[in-house]
């Protein structure tokens, strides 16, 4: 009979970190939906290429750093920065610019910092942010969002350009319109409505709703809790309502930015990345009431319509000054005024 | 809020309405887990007794403080209560044989503990047919003084049951009012149900026992703090209490205050802020904010011993886990083998993987079941593979926050874990890891695995290292520090006696007059010796030619160079002295005494020579070379004995000199006094059994060889001894002083 003889606790919870990614890829599910009820088969080009080109780098990377590949494939990190960098993408986007966006996430943004919980910086963000500045003319080419527009891509032969060859064959879209991605789309958008371009804004509040939909799982599930997703709401629609309370906007604004660009996606899936996040509960609040924030301001005031990646990105550097004045008071150290207060 | 969390299935709706919680009784604690709890399978067995083990194994140090000492010795012959260790020091508590039999041994066994460490263990081999008790008299508490009652719970060899093993006699005793007085009978880690059950059939002698606690530290009020998955032990304590205050005529109360199930929280500090609202401040006792908190098997034990008489000899263990063949509670003898619970319980060895003694959270594993259950013991888990298997390998922290969530202390468990990994203790001291309690409540949560309280543990063991390396350090270089000061002193005085005597030299030179009269006289003696020794060589040579030639004149010519060699050793002597007498006046008593040390080995050793040669000389006479061998032999002795008296007395010399150059440190002063004191009173002790021993040694010879001044050889060495007895004991109590003065 030979024990077992191991330290205390000898119990685990269920819960498995690589289970937690695979919860999080699972709930971009609505809104991958929405995405291919309103683009088509561009999104799932996008998607494919992204994810197996994350997976490639990751390979790539932990042998060379001599990891076990296998054993940290596994835990799926590779897998969300694939697909969150692949659905923040413009459909049908040329391939080489979602790899050269991958791969810099999951090398520089990731590996090079040491790996899975080592970045300072949101992997996709990173990716994300390289490639809107660096191509711009076609990260803001999008199609025009009709509903089943898209579908009319699929069909390689005619007189439409194929979608295939718009992805490998360097070919333009023939009826893409210039637009923001919708990670920064909200002036755009804004403008449309102006122009009582009722059908675009809408496409844009379905994506939102189903990334909220995908959202609320995630509560749910307990993949991630209430404190980043409502602090970030929180900083980004109470300066609008107080501009609206003042005078200064109209009301529909209101539903403009809690529904359009990449609020709900941001919300749910990208401030809430916890490695790149601040730690303790206090911390969390402001970090997202941060991002919130400084999104409005972009969004507002800002060169880029959206903002959502470089509110995230700005924020990751100040984490470790919000974890240094968060820090929760740990048992028995209860200061003297809050004492006075009790007798 | 409660109704969502049961529609989601994030709370269970499995008790009863009375074990409903009541908002506004307690406060909660923050963090904590829900692990699945495994408590049906062993809290619905009634308690049963286990059969008598053949041997009995008690461990000296069940309980937190000085272990006991022992009071049996092997092959005594000891009845069921008797105390067979006593507590030693403050906190510490008795050991009391739980059965009759006799000491097997008393020696370093394997216990149950963390390091996996033995420890001193009195085993009994217990004797089924005896019927001995040695129970102390039972006592009505409400007749008797709160001190005699604290007293038997001393004498009961009482210490807490749940956790750590405080002693509870010390607990009661605290100098400070005690406002609030909690029963512990939460009993969060999962599987343990002894407690419960414990409560569920005899709940009066628990409220019992929480009286006689309540006369002794008079509380403001008494709670018992129980977690909402005990509706029946519940149910129990409230009935008890109901009809022991119709009985009783005291208006102290106790409140039942039901606690959400969540845990840890049966911990002490997390059960105080839950109740309370107060937090133990840090490096603080509960005490000391006027809580006392107890194990409800504590109390139980408490009862016992005032009611019965009966000291702490067995307690209630809950058997479980999947190996376990029969599960349940059972009331078992402390000292027990858990071999032998093992085989009563019909556990399977071979689906067995591992033995946790405690609960799965923070109970430890066993390495061997040859290891007693003593007093602490609250559950042994026999866990199959299925049921407690391998943790999978750890994964990289994705600084997820589960674990802050989880934390009851409120601490930073992902930021203790970096900065541990890293090594970089003082950071993690710095985010209070010594306020970790080792719940295990983050490594449970943690979904990749990491093995946090263990990095925690080595952490906190790191920076105790580190601690006592900086005290130690810290130690080393004050001493260093005072012996460099000391040597450069030295040197610095030696400096300046070289200088002075070179000065002297200078001035004698100068001065010339009486000096040179006296160095001219030196010389003089010097010349007249050089002529001595020559005239001595010269007196040889012609000897021996003469010698050799066979002339007439040869014994004239002896006679003649013997009296030239004695005259030449007259005038060696001379000379000899007179550079005595003029270095004497510059030398210090001790390098005078030295030097006559030094020259008293030369004599020494021309001493041995001779006696070397008179043995080797076969041509003399027998008689004639004994006689001279006797008496150069007393010689040599006295010589001997005077060489020692003078090294003791040089020693102590050299001794006054240190202890004087010393006396500037005040540090150091005491003890290097004592220090000097204690090697001299060894060497006056060495040297006194020295000549003891030489004396006896004189004696057995002189008895062989059938001496008749017998006795007063005999007196002499028993004087002898005397002296060396009366020397060896002032050493004795000089090392005693110095061990004091040290400590």
């Amino acid at each position: 009979m030979a024990l077992v003889h191991l330290s205390s606790p000898h119990l685990e919870n269920e819960n498995a970190t690589n289970q937690v990614m695979l919860k999080l890829v699972l709930a971009t599910l609505p809104a991958f939906a929405v995405l291919f009820y309103l683009f088509g088969w561009g999104v799932v080009t996008n998607l494919l290429i992204a994810v197996f080109s994350a997976w490639g780098f990751e390979a790539l990377m932990l042998k060379l750093r001599k990891k076990p590949v296998w054993f940290y494939l596994k835990d799926n990190s590779a897998l969300v920065t694939g697909v969150l960098i692949g659905l923040a993408f413009p459909p049908a986007l040329p391939w080489w610019i979602i790899v050269v966006a991958v791969g810099f996430a999951v090398i520089f943004g990731k590996h090079l910092y040491g790996g899975l919980g080592q970045n300072p910086f949101n992997p996709a963000m990173l990716g994300y942010v390289l490639v809107l500045i660096s191509f711009t003319a076609e990260m803001s080419r999008w199609i025009g969002p009709g509903l089943g527009m898209g579908f009319e891509l699929t069909l390689v032969s005619g007189d439409s350009v194929g979608l295939l060859q718009t992805v490998f064959g360097g070919q333009l879209m023939p009826d893409a319109i210039t637009a923001a991605t919708y990670l920064d789309t909200y002036p755009t958008a804004f403008a449309d409505l102006t122009q009582k371009s009722v059908q675009q804004t809408n496409a844009w509040v379905y994506v939102n709703v189903a990334f909220l939909a995908g959202g609320l799982l995630l509560l749910w599930q307990r993949v991630t809790t209430w404190h980043i997703p409502a602090s970030f709401l929180a900083g980004l629609l109470a300066p609008i309502m107080v501009m609206i309370a003042l005078g200064y906007s109209e009301p529909q604004s209101l539903i403009l930015m809690a529904f359009s660009g990449a609020t709900m996606m941001g919300a749910f899936f990208i401030v809430t990345d916890p490695v790149s996040a601040a730690t303790s509960k206090h911390g969390r609040l402001l970090y997202g009431f941060s991002i919130g924030f400084i999104v409005f301001v972009i969004r507002q005031w800002g060169g880029y319509p959206d903002g959502v990646a470089f509110a995230v990105l700005l924020m990751n550097i100040a984490v470790p000054a919000i974890d240094y004045f968060t820090r929760p008071t740990a048992y028995g150290h209860v200061s003297a005024k809050s004492k006075k207060g009790e007798s | 809020m409660t109704a969502i969390l049961e529609i989601l299935g994030l709370r269970k709706k499995d008790y009863a309405d009375y074990a409903q919680t009541s908002k506004g009784q307690f406060f909660d604690f923050p963090g904590g887990v829900h692990p699945p709890e495994n408590k049906k399978q062993s809290s619905e067995i009634e308690i049963r007794e286990l059969p008598l083990p053949e041997i009995l194994v008690l461990p000296l140090g069940m309980h937190i403080g000085a272990p006991a000492k022992p009071l049996v010795k092997v092959g005594d012959r000891v009845m069921k209560g008797q105390c067979i260790a006593q507590a030693q020091g403050f906190i510490s508590a008795h050991v009391h044989a739980p059965a009759s039999g006799t000491v097997q041994a008393i020696e370093l066994k394997p216990i149950a503990h963390q390091s996996g460490l033995d420890d001193v263990c009195v085993v009994i081999a217990t004797d089924p047919t005896s019927t001995e008790i040695e129970f102390m008299a039972a006592l009505n508490p409400d007749e008797v003084e709160p001190q005699v009652l604290m007293n038997r719970i001393h004498d009961a060899g009482i210490n807490g049951l749940g956790g750590a093993g405080f002693p509870t006699n010390v607990k009661v005793s605290a100098k400070r009012p005690i406002q609030t007085y909690i029963l512990n009978a939460v009993e969060c880690e999962p599987y343990i149900t002894a407690d419960d059950r414990l409560m569920r059939e005899r709940a009066n002698e628990i409220v019992q026992g929480i009286q006689i606690v309540q006369r002794i530290v008079s509380p403001e009020r008494t709670l018992i703090g129980i977690e909402d998955n005990k509706p029946e032990a519940i149910k129990a304590l409230r009935t008890a209490i109901a009809e022991m205050q119709l009985v009783s005529t005291k208006d102290a109360t106790i409140d039942v205050i039901v606690v959400p199930t969540k845990y840890p929280s049966g911990g002490e500090k997390q059960l105080i802020q839950n109740l309370t609202n107060k937090q133990v401040p840090k490096g603080k006792l509960s005490a000391d904010i006027g809580v006392l908190c107890m194990n409800v098997g504590t109390v139980y034990a408490v009862q016992r011993a005032v009611y019965v008489g009966e000291p702490l000899i067995s307690r209630i263990t809950t058997l479980t886990g999947d190996a376990m063949g029969e599960r349940g509670n059972v009331e078992v003898l402390i000292g027990t083998p858990i071999s032998h619970v093992l085989n009563v319980a019909n556990a399977s060895s071979n689906e067995l993987s591992r033995l946790v003694m405690g609960g799965p959270m923070m109970g430890f594993t066993l390495n061997s079941s040859d290891v007693p259950i003593v007093k602490t013991t609250n559950c042994i888990i026999a866990g199959t593979a299925q049921e407690l298997p391998q943790p999978p390998q750890e994964q990289s922290c994705i600084r997820c926050g589960e674990c802050e969530e989880a934390c009851p202390a409120s601490l930073l468990p992902q930021q203790l874990y970096w900065h541990s990994k890293h090594r970089e203790f003082e950071k993690a001291e710095s985010l209070n890891l010594i306020d970790c309690i080792e719940c295990g409540a983050c490594a449970f949560v943690c979904p990749s695995h990491i093995p946090l309280v263990q990095y925690y543990r080595y952490a906190k063991g790191e920076v105790r290292n580190i601690q006592a390396e900086a005290i130690k350090a810290d130690k080393a270089r004050e001493r260093f520090e005072l012996r460099k000061e000391r040597l450069e002193r030295e040197q610095a005085e030696k400096e300046a006696r070289r200088k002075a005597r070179l000065e002297k030299a200078k001035q004698k030179k100068a001065a010339g007059g009486q000096d040179s009269q006296q160095d001219s006289k030196v010389k003089a003696l010097k010349k007249s010796m050089l002529a001595a020794s020559q005239e001595y060589k010269n007196t040889v040579k012609a000897y021996k030619a003469a010698d050799a030639d066979g002339a007439d004149n040869a014994e004239a010519l002896r006679l003649a160079m013997e009296a030239a060699k004695a005259k030449a050793a007259e005038a060696k002597e001379a000379v000899r002295q007179a550079n005595a007498g003029e270095r004497a006046s510059e030398m210090t008593e001790l390098e005078k005494k030295q030097k006559q040390l030094v020259d008293m080995a030369i004599n020494n050793k021309v001493l041995a020579a001779a006696l070397k040669e008179i043995d080797a000389n076969e041509e003399r006479e027998d008689s004639d070379k004994s006689e001279e061998k006797t008496a150069k032999e007393a010689e040599l002795k006295a010589l001997q004995e005077q060489m020692l008296a003078l090294k003791s007395e040089v020693k102590l010399l050299k001794a006054q000199d240190k202890a004087a150059a010393n006396k500037e440190s005040d540090v150091n002063n005491v003890n290097a006094k004592l220090d000097v004191n204690l090697k001299l009173a060894k060497a006056e002790a060495a040297r006194a059994q020295k000549v003891f021993k030489e004396a006896k040694k004189a004696l057995e010879a002189a008895t062989k060889s059938g001496a008749d001044n017998l006795d007063v050889l005999e007196q002499q060495v028993a004087k002898l001894k005397q002296v060396a007895g009366s020397e060896l004991s002032k050493m004795m109590d000089l090392q005693k002083q110095m061990k004091e003065s040290k400590s």
